[in-house]
């Protein structure tokens, strides 16, 4: 008898534990990131996971969080392995994931066919699939504040502003993996319309940092432009190489995630002129980068140096939480619920609208451009910004050039219509 | 197709013969580098007969733990020493912990020690100096940063003195230690150890210091080429993948021969730079990836002991 009577008290406390447990999880906005600190991309990683970190962390010890509730952040690492993704999105996604940031486009390709079946956003902030933009086809996948296409759409607007592009022989060096791979269909299809001309030189994962034959081919082939879709190591290596075979660094262009201080600080006074686009703020000089600093950097509660709070991926990092943030806020008022869900969430981003008047609000403004996402559009229409080396830092050198959306609209429909054309089972949705 | 695999690469390199001399500096350069991490393997290999997988995280480690101490403000040359004398303490504790109690051991135990090693030493170093990439101490290491242009062949040739000083500097530690190997005591107590542990210590030679000796000799290989590699690009963990290049250089040039270590190298080295620029539009570029592999394999299939390498007797 006794020993029944210990049985159920034992059970009952486990129960009233695991409901209070319960409890606890439903007072916080759960949102996992998936992060990488280790291995030959940590030196991204490390930044934006930070800046991602930092920014949530502020809306905690200044607002109390959003809404009044407290967002946790739980960090799983990845290591820039997609199958390492998985497994972190697997872990996590019981503990009430709001939404997923895999930092990573072969991460994202994996995420893609899950996020409909557990009804858990994936927010593949400015990184593949490009396609996942077209929102009726992925409802539940968000590419904000802009695609890979749209943005290699606005570096051959400022190359065409710039001397033209009729004509041009166009270099495209990128990382051989599915990130890197990512715009070639566009530019297939974009060489003959706008009539230039586009060589490839692809980087293995494992030759980063060894990128002679690559650069022996660029010589060779003699393209008026070089634009690169690097990541790692691999940035740092091939501005080197460019400079040593007196490639013009002015005429060299990185995407947005070959253009950070970790890729330059290294290269230093050799990489002088190297450009990149951006569509995040660089530098301290927004009053949001200055309540982190106050509430997160100075208060101990940061992973970051705070020499590199400001850097251009730390600032990524912190705009990626900034869309979190925004979409959590807007579920919520949507729904009407603090406590919101996976599925809340989507509604949350369907109805993202960071405007010019929203970014001041926020202590972002000139940080970034507009973005408005709808039912249709889940890719923002974005825009980007041209940075240049000066020696020692980026500096902002264009005004934000907007996609060519008339052309890689029509173009992406089609590719995410090919995407599910053999995937019977897929569910689309129908917008007004 | 016959026409672009059998004539046009030919005519490309005599109608630009500066282009063709600037690619082979550049391929005999990149093989050199092939070589210095290929030595590291053949030391322990020929001490152990282990493959030490950790080779090229020791690479990574010894790079980052000299620019570390220069970083706090220690004297690039001091903080050279001192690395040494890190890489000294590594070696003798891999000697106590590691492989003291697995003599007599299947080489395939010590293979899977090697790997625990590497995930030790990466952990460690990522805990120590975080993951973010390192600019190495080029210039305060005294090495020379400039270039002499060579205007010959029609074209220009260019010669980045760092590549000058990498070749110069593998190939004085290549003598040394080929030297080091035949000449002294310590060198020939090693060979008979890598040909016999039993045999090796029934003559009282000390294989717990002949084994500290070599992971020494390693972690000094590690170093040079840390700072040769780290200074063409940036001192990173992903530099630890480049070195996964050198297996393929030990299948050709064979896994005891220091010689072949060098041959392997350049013939990688040169041949991968050639068959990119070459012949790599045939098949959409991509050739240096896959190229030191397959011919690793080609190698495999003909002559398994390498060039150089002892030829595989095993009795039955």
């Amino acid at each position: 008898m006794k020993l029944k009577s210990l049985i159920l008290g034992v059970a009952a406390t486990a129960l009233a534990s695991a409901g209070t447990l319960t409890a606890v999880q439903a007072e916080e906005l759960y949102v996992p990131s998936l992060s990488y600190r280790t291995g030959p991309f940590a030196g991204g990683g490390i930044p934006f996971a930070n800046g991602f970190a930092d920014y949530l962390n502020m809306l905690n010890e200044r607002d109390g969080g959003i809404g009044g509730i407290k967002i946790k952040v739980e960090e799983c690492e990845t290591g820039y392995n997609a199958q390492k993704g998985v497994e972190c999105y697997e872990a996590t996604k019981g503990k009430g994931a709001l939404v997923y940031n895999p930092l990573s486009t072969g991460i994202t390709l994996q995420l893609i066919p899950k996020a409909p079946v557990d009804k858990i956003p994936v927010l593949s902030m400015g990184y593949g699939l490009s396609a996942a933009g077209v929102g009726e086809k992925f409802p539940y996948t968000f590419t904000y504040p802009t695609g890979y296409w749209s943005q290699m759409s606005s570096i051959l607007k400022y190359i065409d502003a710039n001397g033209g592009l009729k004509g041009k022989k166009i270099g495209f060096i990128y990382l051989d993996a599915g990130y890197g791979r990512e715009p070639i269909p566009l530019l297939e299809q974009l060489a003959p319309k706008l009539g230039f001309e586009w060589v490839g030189f692809p980087v293995a994962g494992k030759d980063m940092q060894n990128q002679g034959s690559q650069w022996l081919n660029v010589r060779k082939e003699r393209p008026d432009w070089m634009i690169m879709w690097g990541w790692g190591a691999m940035n740092a290596t091939a501005v080197k190489e460019a400079k040593k075979i007196r490639f013009p660094l002015d005429k060299f262009i990185g995407n947005w995630w070959s253009g950070a201080h970790a890729d330059l600080d290294s290269v230093g006074d050799a990489g002088k002129g190297y450009l990149a686009a951006n569509f995040s703020g660089i530098g301290m000089g927004f009053p949001a980068l200055q309540d982190v600093k106050k509430h997160v950097v100075d208060a101990g509660k940061s992973q970051s140096d705070p020499d590199k709070v400001g850097d251009v991926l730390y600032n990524r990092g912190l705009f990626n939480a900034v869309i979190v943030a925004e979409a959590i806020a807007a579920a919520q008022k949507l729904t009407g619920k603090k406590n919101i869900t996976g599925e809340d969430m989507r509604a949350g981003l369907e109805a993202f609208d960071l405007s010019d008047a929203r970014l001041k609000e926020l202590g972002l403004e000139g940080f970034t451009g507009a973005v408005k996402g709808s039912c249709k559009d889940h890719e923002g229409g974005g825009s980007v910004f041209i940075q240049q080396w000066n020696g020692n830092d980026w500096e902002r050198v264009t005004d934000l050039i907007a996609p060519m959306t008339d052309i890689v609209g029509p173009l992406l429909e089609d590719a995410a219509a090919k995407y599910v054309s053999d995937k019977p089972d897929w569910k689309s949705q129908t917008c007004g | 197709m016959l026409h672009d695999i059998f004539i046009n690469p030919f005519v490309d390199m005599a109608s630009a013969p500066d282009f063709f001399v600037q690619l082979i500096w550049e391929g005999f350069v990149a093989g050199t580098l092939y070589a210095l991490i290929a030595l590291g393997f053949v030391l322990i290999y020929k001490a152990s007969g282990v493959f030490n997988f950790a080779q090229g995280i020791m690479v990574v480690f010894a790079a980052l733990t000299m620019v570390g101490l220069h970083a706090l403000g220690i004297p690039a040359w001091i903080a050279l020493f001192l690395t040494l004398g890190v890489m000294a303490i590594l070696a003798i504790g891999i000697e106590r912990v590691v492989l003291r109690p697995l003599v007599g051991q299947h080489d395939a135990i010590l293979l899977m020690a090697t790997i625990g090693l590497t995930l030790f030493l990466k952990g460690v170093g990522e805990t120590v100096f975080g993951g973010e990439p390192k600019s190495m101490i080029t210039e305060e290491l005294g090495l020379p940063t400039g270039v002499t242009d060579f205007d010959i062949l029609g074209g220009l040739v260019s010669l980045q003195h760092l590549d000058i000083a990498a070749v110069v500097i593998a190939s004085l530690m290549v003598i040394a230690l080929a030297i080091f190997f035949s000449k002294t005591r310590i060198g020939r107590a090693l060979r008979a150890v890598a040909d016999d542990h039993n045999a090796a210590l029934s003559v009282g030679i000390s294989l717990n210091q002949i084994w500290a000796i070599v992971w020494f000799a390693a972690g000094v290989v590690a170093l040079v080429t840390g700072i040769m590699w780290g200074a063409r690009s940036d001192v990173s963990f992903a530099l630890e993948i480049i070195a996964f290049k050198a297996l393929a250089v030990l299948i050709l040039g064979g896994f005891t021969s220091i010689p072949g270590a060098i041959v392997g190298g350049l013939i990688i080295g040169i041949g991968e730079k050639l068959a990119e620029v070459y012949w790599g539009g045939l098949v959409g570029g991509g050739v240096e990836a896959w190229f030191a592999y397959v011919l690793a394999l080609i190698f495999l299939l003909f002559r398994p002991q390498g060039l150089f390498g002892e030829k595989i007797i095993e009795r039955v």
